[in-house]
């Protein structure tokens, strides 16, 4: 812990300047509200339905991705330290871990998760 | 009282250097914004801020006063706690990312400690790590900032910025990574100690040199984390309007943009560490290296800002596959050749 | 010193955890959950796990969590409905309910004789320098050299599962 709390001290002094600059400007700003400011903007046309309607699935697609491929990263650290120990045997392992994300990299992209124009795989 | 100051002159110390780093980056991202103004003026041929102060240079002052007197509009079906969190969010892990950077040698304040201090808030020894983490939070202000404003505009923006920051924080920790292997250390103040001296009396042994695909790749890894050009979807106005903060203004607004300045002064901050050796230059004696790390940080920054006014913004779905097809590839062999050139080298 | 640490973050991950189960806004759980990983990353900083609190960070509070807010906003689900009939039925009926207070049972159950047959060893001393991740990649590249190369398979098992359930939506 000896060399962590200073990373809080200043995540702490970041929140409470943040905070206080936003309750500050609560007290110091004038609240004049009214239906047509108070209103989501559209472009000046009154706004239609909920904002948070169900979303594509393809941003679930990518996040899903994305964990996958952090593990594979969070993998890589403990590695990248000790590669000169483990030296090739090391580096064959990861190559080989690589080689099977590699399968499921191609396949996603066969799949389309990233095309985004819309115009394959539809 | 004296006593107590005396007998803990380190931990004092420690926690002044604390709030000077904090102060720094406040100032840093007013200072930010002066020049980003200047230099878009420059760009396009035109004055920038000129009134307020000597050639404008109080402006970004005079803007923060001017925001904390406007009204804060909340729209009708806003989430009112998130939506007051998220920008406190984004300020607070722009701060906090920053712990570790480390920006200069040690000082004693000119004998006045016993034991040096060194020149960042903190070292630890998984740096990198707490880095990385840190930059993972950040998604968490746009998502929040998004979803609790109830506009349609902010939720669209949202997801698409929150799905392009993790898609390029792969690449942006696998270059991380890369550097790792070379300095076989994850603090970084080891890495830029590793960066010191010359090769053939001549080329500084910057990481730059030896890792110029892994520069690439972290800088624009870092871009698209910020969020900026040419991959500034928040401000994609001609589609999303302002993106995540659309509904923002007053305070939370300006939170919003301070945490992006920041955020690039870490980024250029990091990339200089991990890169441009730090605070290792010639011609300065050690003790005045900050200021070779501050000249190299402040030239990442003006191509940060040059390269806003000079490069078109990317359409989402280029954006996506670019990340996705490209860059992600091209980290992983960079990696793998990295760690195989240096076993079959025995570096 | 550590003991004072300790007890702030085992009351907030606790008293977190508890609000992710209280809650009916999913958004708010969300967030709490990450209150939960974040206090939890602060234990494993005390325990000497700088690396294991960082990953914690990294993969929990960053990826997972970032999957469940976007789960959260794809179905868009604000609020947990009690009143209707369909929830009722389906996860608070009676079978559930009991078979859900069975586990409970278990749970406490395994925990206390959990808690019973701990050993206390003392904790390793400044085990917390890159030298522990510089061991654990030796230990998992030698010692546990297949289950780390199992994991690709489960990962490339994910990422297959992920496409197929996706495209089913469609």
């Amino acid at each position: 812990m000896q060399s962590f709390w200073p990373i809080l001290v200043l995540l702490g002094l970041g929140l409470g300047f943040a905070g206080g600059s936003v309750l500050l400007s609560q007290f110091v700003g004038p609240r004049k509200p009214t239906p047509e400011k108070s209103a989501p903007y559209e472009c000046g046309v009154p706004p239609v339905g909920d904002a948070r309607e169900r979303q594509s699935v393809k941003f679930y697609l990518v996040a899903m991705i994305f964990l996958l491929f952090d593990i594979e990263v969070a993998f890589l650290y403990p590695w990248a330290i000790a590669f000169r120990t483990l030296a090739w045997t090391g580096f064959f392992q990861i190559v080989t871990f690589f080689l099977l994300l590699v399968t499921g990299y191609i396949y996603v992209w066969r799949k389309g998760v990233f095309d985004w124009s819309g115009e394959r795989h539809r | 009282m004296m006593a107590f100051l005396l007998e803990n002159k380190n931990f004092i110390a420690q926690l002044l250097l604390i709030g000077f780093v904090f102060q720094v980056l406040q100032i840093s991202a007013a200072v930010l914004v002066y020049f980003e103004r200047k230099i878009a003026a420059w760009a396009q041929q035109r004055y920038g801020p000129h009134l307020v102060g000597p050639s404008g240079s109080l402006q970004p002052i005079a803007d923060i006063v001017k925001l904390m007197f406007k009204e804060e509009l909340r729209p009708r079906g806003a989430d009112t706690f998130l939506f007051y969190l998220a920008p406190i969010l984004s300020a607070a892990a722009a701060f906090g990312a920053f712990a570790v950077v480390p920006f200069g040698t040690s000082t004693t304040l000119f004998g006045l400690l016993d034991k040096p201090l060194a020149l960042e808030v903190t070292d630890v020894n998984v740096a990198m790590l707490v880095i990385f983490a840190i930059t993972s939070m950040g998604v968490y202000g746009v998502v929040l900032a998004g979803w609790s404003s109830n506009s349609k505009y902010s939720m669209l923006g949202a997801l698409r910025s929150s799905a392009q920051m993790i898609s390029y924080e792969l690449s942006y920790g696998m270059s991380l990574a890369a550097v790792v292997m070379l300095a076989g250390s994850l603090s970084l103040r080891s890495i830029v100690d590793a960066q010191a001296g010359y090769w053939f009396h001549v080329i500084p042994k910057w990481y730059v040199f030896i890792q110029p695909i892994g520069f690439f790749i972290f800088m624009t890894a870092g871009v698209a984390e910020t969020n900026r050009a040419p991959f500034d979807f928040p401000e994609a106005e001609q589609e999303l309007v302002a993106g995540y903060h659309t509904e923002y203004s007053s305070m939370s607004f300006a939170l919003f943009f301070m945490a992006e300045y920041i955020n690039m002064f870490t980024v250029s901050a990091v990339a200089t560490d991990l890169f441009l050796g730090g605070w290792h230059g010639p011609f300065l004696p050690s003790w005045l290296g900050w200021a070779w790390f501050l000249l190299k940080v402040s030239f990442l920054l003006f191509f940060y800002i040059w390269m806003r006014w000079t490069l078109p913004r990317y359409r989402y779905d280029q954006l996506m596959e670019f990340g996705w097809k490209w860059l992600l590839p091209m980290a992983v062999i960079n990696l793998l050749a990295t760690a195989g050139i240096v076993l079959g080298m025995g570096w | 010193m550590d003991g004072l640490y300790f007890w702030i973050f085992a009351v907030i991950a606790v008293l977190a955890s508890l609000g992710v189960v209280g809650q009916r806004n999913p958004m708010y759980s969300v967030l709490l959950l990450i209150v939960s990983f974040g206090a939890l990353s602060g234990l494993y900083v005390l325990l000497n796990a700088p690396f294991v609190a960082a990953i914690q960070i990294i993969i929990y509070a960053g990826a997972i969590m970032v999957l469940f807010l976007f789960v959260v906003m794809l179905l868009n689900v604000p609020t947990e409905d009690p009143v209707k009939g369909y929830h009722v039925k389906l996860l608070g009926g009676a079978g559930p309910r009991h078979f859900g207070a069975v586990l409970a049972v278990a749970l406490v159950a395994e925990l206390v004789w959990a808690m019973s047959h701990l050993r206390l060893t003392a904790m390793p001393e400044s085990a917390g320098t890159t030298s522990s991740v510089y061991q654990i990649g030796l230990k998992l590249f030698r010692d546990y050299a297949f289950a780390f190369e199992a994991t690709s398979v489960l990962i490339l098992l994910a990422m297959v599962g992920a496409v197929i359930l996706a495209r089913k939506e469609n």
